[in-house]
């Protein structure tokens, strides 16, 4: 029984970091319909830009929660950056181009990110320092559930809900679901576009680059290559819950995550990357449009 | 040059220094608990992106200048064909490429010549894409995947059951084009996108699924002793048969090339044509969606196979590090860079792509890079690649002369 | 008028619901051999839906569609994909023109002859005499098409670069090459200046002479009260009328219809 509660919160855990890559490709997917196959890649420059940063801040000595925090904030500034100048240089020409293009543009741009990052960084593993300490107050469910995993659970919580208010209660929000639905109609009652699509792509990758920083603390170690099966897991976790529903990510991801954790647990671990690139391609045959998306027939 | 565009310039190269500093400036010993602090990389960064905006800005000008008057220069592959189709011309011209190619490997070293047919091979490869990705449309991101099942037949083949090259490269192109078949037929009812990521994703368990079970495909470690292909049952030596695998290599290359061409110019070729512009019209028009789709698909599978095939017996050594997703991402990019569509494009696309790494080895460390470059830049400025492709006239016979 | 009895379309209680959209609701309609028909309504009525269930592009939540080209068999159309029920002879033209943009002309119109041709892979790649002969005939016969609808001179054009009403007809000259017992018109005058329509109604006419009765949807009011035999109005999914012209005309349920429309009716 142990055993399966042990897998059951380390499915939870990788859920939770699976749903916010996937909240990133699912807005993105839902305000410009591509798929932005470069946004695994934002998760790996969050990661290793926390790694830099807090690694920095500890040779300076500093305490442990500002070392967390600034990297934290620095991991989603960075990354957002990168989201933003991504869309602009590689997605904002192609807008009326054939549907292909803009998606052999995203492929090109995730190649380019990966090996960027090797050519400035390294090929190698990267051991990634221990932020969050064991909290002794814990130590009876330590067998169960570690402190990393906790601290990932609140964290992707309070990003989630933090999400939410965005889009439900701000202005950005209504302007970014307005767009989501007609994008026309928005730019006729004077919605930027461009913009709304341009803070699309920072949220999305502010969310990624958290998620970076949390599993890279939770794996122990990072290299140049972790963005692109994390990308491709999220997507299948985006199109599982329906993708352009937000909250439809979050569940694809708690399945996808759950899913994962009993399939290695239970049957084998060699297979690890096997289950969620099956379950990918069983839900594109079967269920295309996913379970909370809309299935929608093509205007002729 | 005006003074707004350094001033964007300026920006840009703030931007970008920004942007790198992190990556590019800082790196972490964290063994030893030292920081490099790299800041000519800044410079670079800097200087570099403030030139590349210059550039844009620049190029973006004299297209929107170009925007209007009409061009009476013919594109580049039309001026092409009518340069060649003067025979004076053409005869010469073929003559001297045939003689090239022919005494190639006798001009220069087994290592150059090596190098000639691992570039033949990705012509084929990028020719064979070309018929899905190009003609056909359909993004497969997990072209690697019937490349594998090329090299693994025949080096299972081989080393268990001692089938000769000859035998297996028919079967090897078989099974790729039936594994084409199998994956095809649920996936290509799928959206372009969703195209993409589920090939991407097939190619992925293929390879996954060729590192993990041991007893079939021995794992990671691969398989060895692999024989090189036999001469009317001659013995070959090891420079005799690079030789002979460049040779047969350009054999394929020039087959490879007559059929690609007989199938574009052909009812089957320009139902693929017609698919990639408008799938609904096109089945509106009464042309079978699937079947069409699969026919590009498993024909594309089937020279990947073949090419797998030959690899496995050029190389004599396989192991699924081969079969990456890198390797489908770089076949996609010689087909980008060549011209979607266009024969001649994708073999100098290959060219490009193959031998300038191998011959300007400072610059093999950034190929991958390029690569990603080369996909991106070309969306945007050029995606019709370095030759487009031209649609052929027809002759007419008129009933009512 | 060399109208027949047998119907070549029969369409019984067609519906199609998008979401909560009921954009057909049981509708019925006919068209004869030989016969011009026209199908109107304001804008949303569900015209263009209609055509898609019945040219399977849309799968109809109920109701049958039957087709009984002249001399065949009748087939229910009902689930078939839309390659299939083009090879049995129903062709159309969309509305919001979709043409092979990258295809010269004449190739555009060398897909249409597909589904009347076979020759495959071996054929492609060997070319024997009669796949040489086929290829022959495809390209004469897509060439006769255009002289006909007037663009024999621009066959090696790529298609994005004709004028709107070149492609209109363009659209037409692809579906005729299907060889359609029925052909399906949508909004074939759209962007036509008075002229071309002109040109157009004599077009259509010949068509109908040479042989394909004719579905037409179209907002030009004057074409339609020209050259239709019949008239089918719909509003909101629904059949409100039908008859000749002339009742049509007269219909007070038409009239209400299209009262506050902007349309020249
Ligand atoms: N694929 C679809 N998904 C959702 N709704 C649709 C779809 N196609 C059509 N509709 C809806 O069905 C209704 C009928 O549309 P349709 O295009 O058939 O009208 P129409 O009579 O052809 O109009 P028009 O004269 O403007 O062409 C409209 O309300 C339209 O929004
Ligand atoms: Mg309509």
């Amino acid at each position: 029984m142990d055993y399966f509660v042990e897998l059951f919160f380390s499915g939870l855990t990788r859920g939770s970091i699976y749903a916010l890559i996937a909240l990133g490709y699912t807005m993105v997917y839902g305000i410009i319909g591509l798929i932005n196959f470069a946004h695994g890649e934002i998760y790996m420059i969050g990661a290793f830009t926390s790694f830099v940063v807090a690694s920095v801040l500890s040779i300076m000595g500093l305490p442990l929660l500002a070392i967390i925090v600034l990297a934290g904030l620095a991991a989603a500034i960075w990354a957002s950056a990168y989201g933003y100048t991504i869309e602009k240089i590689a997605y904002k020409p192609l807008r009326n181009a054939p549907r292909l293009s803009p998606l052999i543009s995203a492929i090109g741009m995730s190649i380019f990110l990966q090996n960027y990052v090797l050519l400035a960084q390294t090929s190698n593993f990267l051991p990634f320092p221990e932020l969050i300490p064991d909290f002794e107050f814990l130590e009876p469910i330590a067998h169960i559930i570690g402190t990393t995993d906790i601290v990932i659970l609140l964290t992707t919580a309070v990003s989630m809900i933090a999400l939410l208010i965005l889009i439900k209660f701000t202005r950005m929000g209504k302007a970014m679901r307005a767009t989501a639905q007609d994008k026309t109609m928005a730019r006729l009652v004077g919605i930027n576009v461009d913009r709304v699509i341009s803070n699309t792509f920072i949220v999305g990758s502010a969310l990624a680059a958290i998620g970076g920083m949390l599993i890279a603390s939770h794996v122990g170690q990072i290299n140049f290559y972790i963005g692109f099966i994390a990308g491709i897991k999220a997507f299948t976790a985006a199109v599982l819950g329906g993708i352009g529903s937000i909250p439809g990510a979050v569940l694809g991801g708690f399945i996808l995550g759950l899913t994962e954790s009993f399939a290695t647990g239970y049957v084998s671990s060699d297979y690890e990357d096997v289950f969620a690139f099956s379950l990918l391609v069983l839900i594109l045959l079967f269920k295309p449009a996913g379970l909370l998306g809309k299935s929608s027939i093509e205007k002729v | 040059m005006n003074f707004a565009e350094i001033r964007r310039a300026l920006g840009v190269a703030l931007w970008f220094v920004f942007l790198t500093f992190p990556l590019m400036v800082i790196r972490v010993d964290s063994i030893e608990s030292t920081i490099e602090w790299r800041w000519m990389n800044m410079l670079w960064v800097a200087v570099g992106s403030f030139a590349l905006s210059l550039l844009t800005s620049w190029y973006f000008r004299r297209r929107e200048a170009a925007v209007g008057k009409v061009s009476d220069k013919p594109p580049l592959a039309v001026r092409l064909r009518t340069w060649t189709a003067d025979p004076a011309r053409r005869l010469p011209l073929f003559g001297a490429l045939a003689a090239f190619a022919i005494v190639f490997p006798f001009l220069f070293s087994s290592y150059q010549t090596n190098i000639m047919t691992t570039a033949l091979m990705y012509v084929v490869l990028g020719l064979g894409l070309n018929i899905v990705v190009g003609l056909a449309g359909l993004l497969d991101l997990g072209y690697v995947a019937f490349y594998a099942v090329g090299a693994y037949s025949y080096a299972l083949l081989n080393t268990h059951f001692g089938l000769g090259f000859w035998t297996v490269l028919p079967i090897g192109a078989a099974l790729a084009a039936l594994f084409g078949i199998l994956l095809g037929f649920p996936v290509l009812r799928l959206r372009g996108d969703y195209l993409a990521i589920v090939t991407l994703a097939f190619g992925e368990i293929i390879r996954l699924v060729l590192e993990n079970w041991n007893d079939f495909s021995q794992g990671p470690s691969g398989i060895s002793n692999i024989e090189r292909p036999a001469l009317f049952g001659i013995e070959l030596t090891l420079n005799q048969s690079i030789t002979y695998l460049y040779f047969l290599m350009l054999l394929m290359v020039i087959i490879t090339i007559f059929v690609v061409n007989r199938l574009q110019d052909s009812r089957i070729g320009r139902a693929w044509l017609a698919l990639r512009e408008d799938d609904i019209a096109c089945q509106a028009m009464g042309i079978d969606k699937t079947k069409t789709k699969l026919t590009a698909f498993a024909l594309g599978a089937t020279w990947a196979g073949m090419v797998g095939v030959i690899f496995a017996a050029k190389t004599t050594f396989i192991n699924p590090a081969s079969f990456t997703f890198l390797e489908s991402a770089i076949i996609l990019a010689i087909v980008v860079l060549g011209g979607m569509g266009s024969i001649l494009g994708v073999i100098i696309g290959a060219f490009i792509l193959i031998l300038l790494p191998e011959y300007l080895r400072a610059l093999a460390d950034y190929r991958m890079l390029a690569f990603g470059a080369i996909l991106v830049t070309m969306m945007i400025f050029r995606p019709q690649g370095i030759i487009a492709n031209v649609r052929r006239t027809y002759q007419f016979t008129r009933k009512d002369a | 008028m060399q109208q027949s009895n047998t119907a070549i379309l029969e369409v019984k209680g067609l519906s199609m619901a998008f979401g909560g959209i009921q954009a057909l609701n049981q509708l019925d309609l006919k068209v004869h051999g030989g016969e011009i028909v026209a199908l109107i309504g304001p804008n949303g009525a569900g015209k263009t839906t209609f055509f898609n269930c019945v040219t399977g592009i849309y799968t109809p939540t109920a109701g049958d569609v039957l087709l009984t080209p002249p001399g065949q068999k009748t087939t229910r159309l009902n689930g078939l994909k839309p390659n299939v029920i083009a090879k049995r002879g129903m062709a159309r033209t969309f509305q919001n023109i979709r043409l092979f943009q990258n295809m010269t002309v004449l190739e555009n119109v060398m897909i249409g002859r597909h589904c009347r041709t076979s020759s495959f892979i071996l054929g492609a790649i060997f070319r024997p005499p009669h796949t040489r002969r086929e290829e022959q005939e495809i390209v004469d016969h897509s060439y006769a098409i255009l002289e006909k609808v007037g663009l024999a001179d621009v066959v090696n054009d790529f298609s994005k670069n004709l004028s709107y009403g070149q492609q209109r007809r363009l659209e037409i000259a692809r579906a005729l090459a299907t060889e359609p017992s029925l052909l399906l018109l949508d909004e074939p005058a759209a962007g036509m200046n008075p002229q071309e329509t002109q040109e157009l109604d004599k077009l259509i006419r010949r068509i109908r002479d040479e042989g394909h009765a004719v579905l037409l949807i179209e907002h030009d009011m004057k074409l339609v009260m020209n050259l239709s035999d019949r008239i089918y109005v719909m509003d909101y999914g629904r059949r409100i009328a039908t008859g000749t012209p002339q009742e049509v005309s007269a219909d007070p349920a038409v009239i209400k219809a299209y009262l506050g429309e902007s349309d020249d009716a």
